[in-house]
């Protein structure tokens, strides 16, 4: 594209130019705060103006995974010796870490449990939203529906108030039927939360599939399960990935239902996180390496599948 | 391959009846072309033969056996597609041995067959590609390439060139009149260019309204069109088609159109007109145009001309009536130009002006 421009069009570019780094760097500005900070020692993390140079220490993580009391004396010589390279951060610190007093093992702080129900409710819910979303859509695009129009919007309507008008209600039902503080109930929140979305958007991109592609299939004898397997199901590919990438990440982000129907076992980061805050003295360095770390699935995910997402639908060899 | 018999199949799509009572034998190693525009009912007579479509009422059997109520999978025909539908995931290679894949060929087998047909459509060196990769004319080669690998009983083509430019159609015509006598498949092929039909066709079959107007060899869809709606379809420049009254004069008879002098033409080639309102239809190329005056013209004027390069197509006023003549290139040298017109009432076509039908002499 090397179109004429105006000298009033090159300003004007210039000046967009200008507008987008200011709103990226607005953008960008909370993330490298949580990340810089994730790497700060205590005394950094609040100072006011905001310290910019300093020397990046992992202390903030190892405190993260661990559970830790104050030290009451200094720690003697030879025990500081044995520790290892995280514990001795602690005991920097001023800290030490709470251990078993029968076999000495470290007591972990409930980060990573958590963290890893994050991932389990997660993926797993994606995979569902999107298979039976792609299922769904598939059959709302190819086959003739009575009320076609109605069931759309009906599956539509779920998505129409704020989740969180129902959840005083769905909490007590999962108290009920036993689904509270389970990954399984967390799992099928989710995937009702999500599969609507997945139905709509894999509606899109299933109708831009021609017809055609299964219709050769079906007369080059396979059978209509075959043709969706081996025809639609890689051409829908992108919109696949587009799906998982939203629903995993409204997945992971969800807070009100996970702070609402977990409290221990099923527990998952984001309700976990902010309630570190509250006990004793916030360590923001310690809050901010957890909240680091949960930043990176939903980014490394996004970046995994960043060549189907840009990948334009219309890259087939259909001539119309 | 298979003999194809459709019998008094009718299809509705809610309460719009598309096809009306088709009755068609296509024969073993046949090439049909179905003819007619956008929705006559020509594209659903294909897919219901391939089992695209199912069909309200009436019977398919291929090679005597009834195949309506049978999946597509199961009738052993090969479609092509408009669009070609090669699947953009696949390579050329794997997209021609997919039909293969379906019945579990061994590959070897497959490999085999897969470069047979390659060779045979020579698209060899395009088998590692991606089909976003290929020109119009090379995917159609690589969809045939894939309706044929399966040697199935009949091959289907849906507007297999309407895609592409006029040149390449030109090419890819002239290709699949050679595939067809080399590998003697039945076919049936759908089009709405008639130029198309014309040259491909062993027969033409020309659809309007979901009814088969006309089933016959090109010449004969041609020279003895049987209905008005055939006789403008068929032909390009269009026939023209004018109201006729025919009034005896001596032994001769004469045929006026548009209010204007009669031609002369002799009685017998009227005859069979039994004096109920005609419609008369005429080709250019039997509208015959001179200088000079001569016995049976009527004079006229030239009101367009369009030079074509091998011929000009000119129009000449006749009464309220424009009839287009075909003549040699540079024969009038443009519009308003004083001319003498006649009719060659041997290849004169009359027809009902109620019912549209030919009325044609009994031979």
């Amino acid at each position: 594209m090397a179109e004429v421009k105006t000298k009033g069009e090159v300003v004007l570019n210039r000046v967009a130019i200008v507008a987008v780094v200011v709103a990226l760097i607005v953008m960008l500005t909370p993330i490298y705060w949580i990340a810089s900070t994730a790497f700060k020692p205590r005394s950094l993390a609040t100072t006011v103006p905001p310290t910019v140079m300093f020397e990046p220490t992992l202390t903030p993580f190892a405190k993260l995974f661990t559970k830790r009391s104050q030290l009451r004396q200094p720690v003697e010589e030879d025990v500081y010796e044995a520790a290892p390279w995280w514990e001795k951060l602690i005991y920097d610190d001023g800290e030490q870490v709470v251990k078993n007093r029968k076999t000495g093992a470290i007591t972990s702080s409930g980060y990573w449990d958590r963290y890893k129900n994050s991932l389990i409710v997660s993926i797993i819910s994606t995979f569902l939203a999107v298979s039976m979303g792609t299922l769904t859509a598939y059959g709302f695009s190819r086959f003739k529906v009575k009320g076609e129009q109605d069931w759309l919007f009906f599956i539509l309507s779920t998505r129409m108030l704020p989740p969180v008008v129902v959840a005083i209600p769905m909490f007590l039902m999962y108290r009920t039927v036993g689904l509270h503080d389970t990954h399984l109930g967390l799992i099928i929140l989710y995937t009702a939360f999500n599969l609507s979305f997945a139905v709509w958007i894999m509606k899109g991109f299933v109708d831009e599939i021609p017809r055609e592609y299964e219709e050769a299939a079906l007369v080059d004898g396979y059978t209509r399960l075959q043709a969706f397997w081996k025809i639609v199901l890689p051409e829908a590919l992108t919109g696949i990935a587009a799906t998982a990438v939203f629903c995993f990440i409204i997945a992971w982000n969800e807070y009100a239902f996970a702070l609402m129907m977990t409290s221990r076992n099923a527990q998952t980061a984001p309700p976990y996180i902010p309630s570190q805050v509250g006990s004793g003295l916030p360590d923001w360095s310690v809050i901010a390496a957890g909240a680091f770390l949960f930043l990176l699935p939903v980014a490394i995910f996004t970046f995994l599948l960043r060549n189907h997402l840009l990948r334009g639908m219309s890259f087939g060899a259909i001539r119309k | 391959m298979a003999r194809i018999e459709l019998t008094n199949v009718q299809k509705f799509f809610g309460a719009v009846q598309v096809l009306r009572d088709v009755n068609l034998v296509i024969e073993d190693g046949e090439f049909v072309v179905m003819l007619g525009q956008s929705g006559c009912g020509k594209t659903t007579t294909l897919r219901a033969i391939a089992g695209l479509e199912t069909i309200t009422s009436g019977t398919i059997t291929i090679d005597g056996k009834e195949v309506q109520n049978l999946k597509a999978a199961d009738r052993d025909i090969a479609f092509v597609f408009q669009s070609f539908s090669l699947y953009p995931h696949m390579t050329v290679e794997e997209n021609i041995a997919f039909p293969l894949r379906a019945v579990r060929s061994r590959q070897a087998e497959r490999e085999a067959e897969v470069k047979e047909v390659a060779r045979f459509l020579g698209i060899e060196q395009l088998l590692p590609r991606r089909p976003s990769a290929l020109s119009g004319g090379d995917m159609q080669r690589v969809a045939i390439g894939r309706a044929l690998v399966r040697r199935p009983k009949a091959l289907l083509m849906d507007e297999p060139i309407g895609a592409l430019d006029a040149k390449l159609r030109e090419q890819m015509r002239a290709e699949i009149k050679r595939l067809h006598i080399a590998r003697e498949s039945t076919s049936v092929y759908v089009t709405h260019d008639q130029v198309e039909a014309m040259s491909l066709a062993d027969r033409i079959v020309v659809m309007h309204d979901g009814l088969l107007q006309q089933v016959g060899a090109p010449e004969e869809v041609y020279l003895r069109p049987a209905n008005l709606f055939v006789a403008q379809f068929v032909g390009s420049p269009v026939m023209n088609v004018a109201d006729v009254t025919v009034e005896s004069e001596g032994t001769d008879a004469l045929l006026r159109i548009g209010g204007a002098n009669g031609f002369r033409v002799p009685s017998e080639t009227v005859s069979h007109l039994n004096g109920s309102p005609a419609k008369l239809g005429i080709r250019p190329e039997a509208v015959m145009l001179s200088h000079d005056a001569k016995d049976g013209y009527i004079e006229t004027e030239t009101t367009n001309v369009e030079p074509l390069g091998s011929h000009d197509i000119v129009d000449v006023r006749v009464g309220d009536e424009t009839l287009r003549a075909r003549c040699e290139s540079g024969f009038t040298g443009g519009e308003g130009q004083k001319l003498w017109v006649a009719l060659d009432p041997h290849r004169a076509h009359f027809f009902d002006a109620a019912s549209g039908n030919s009325l044609r002499r009994s031979a």
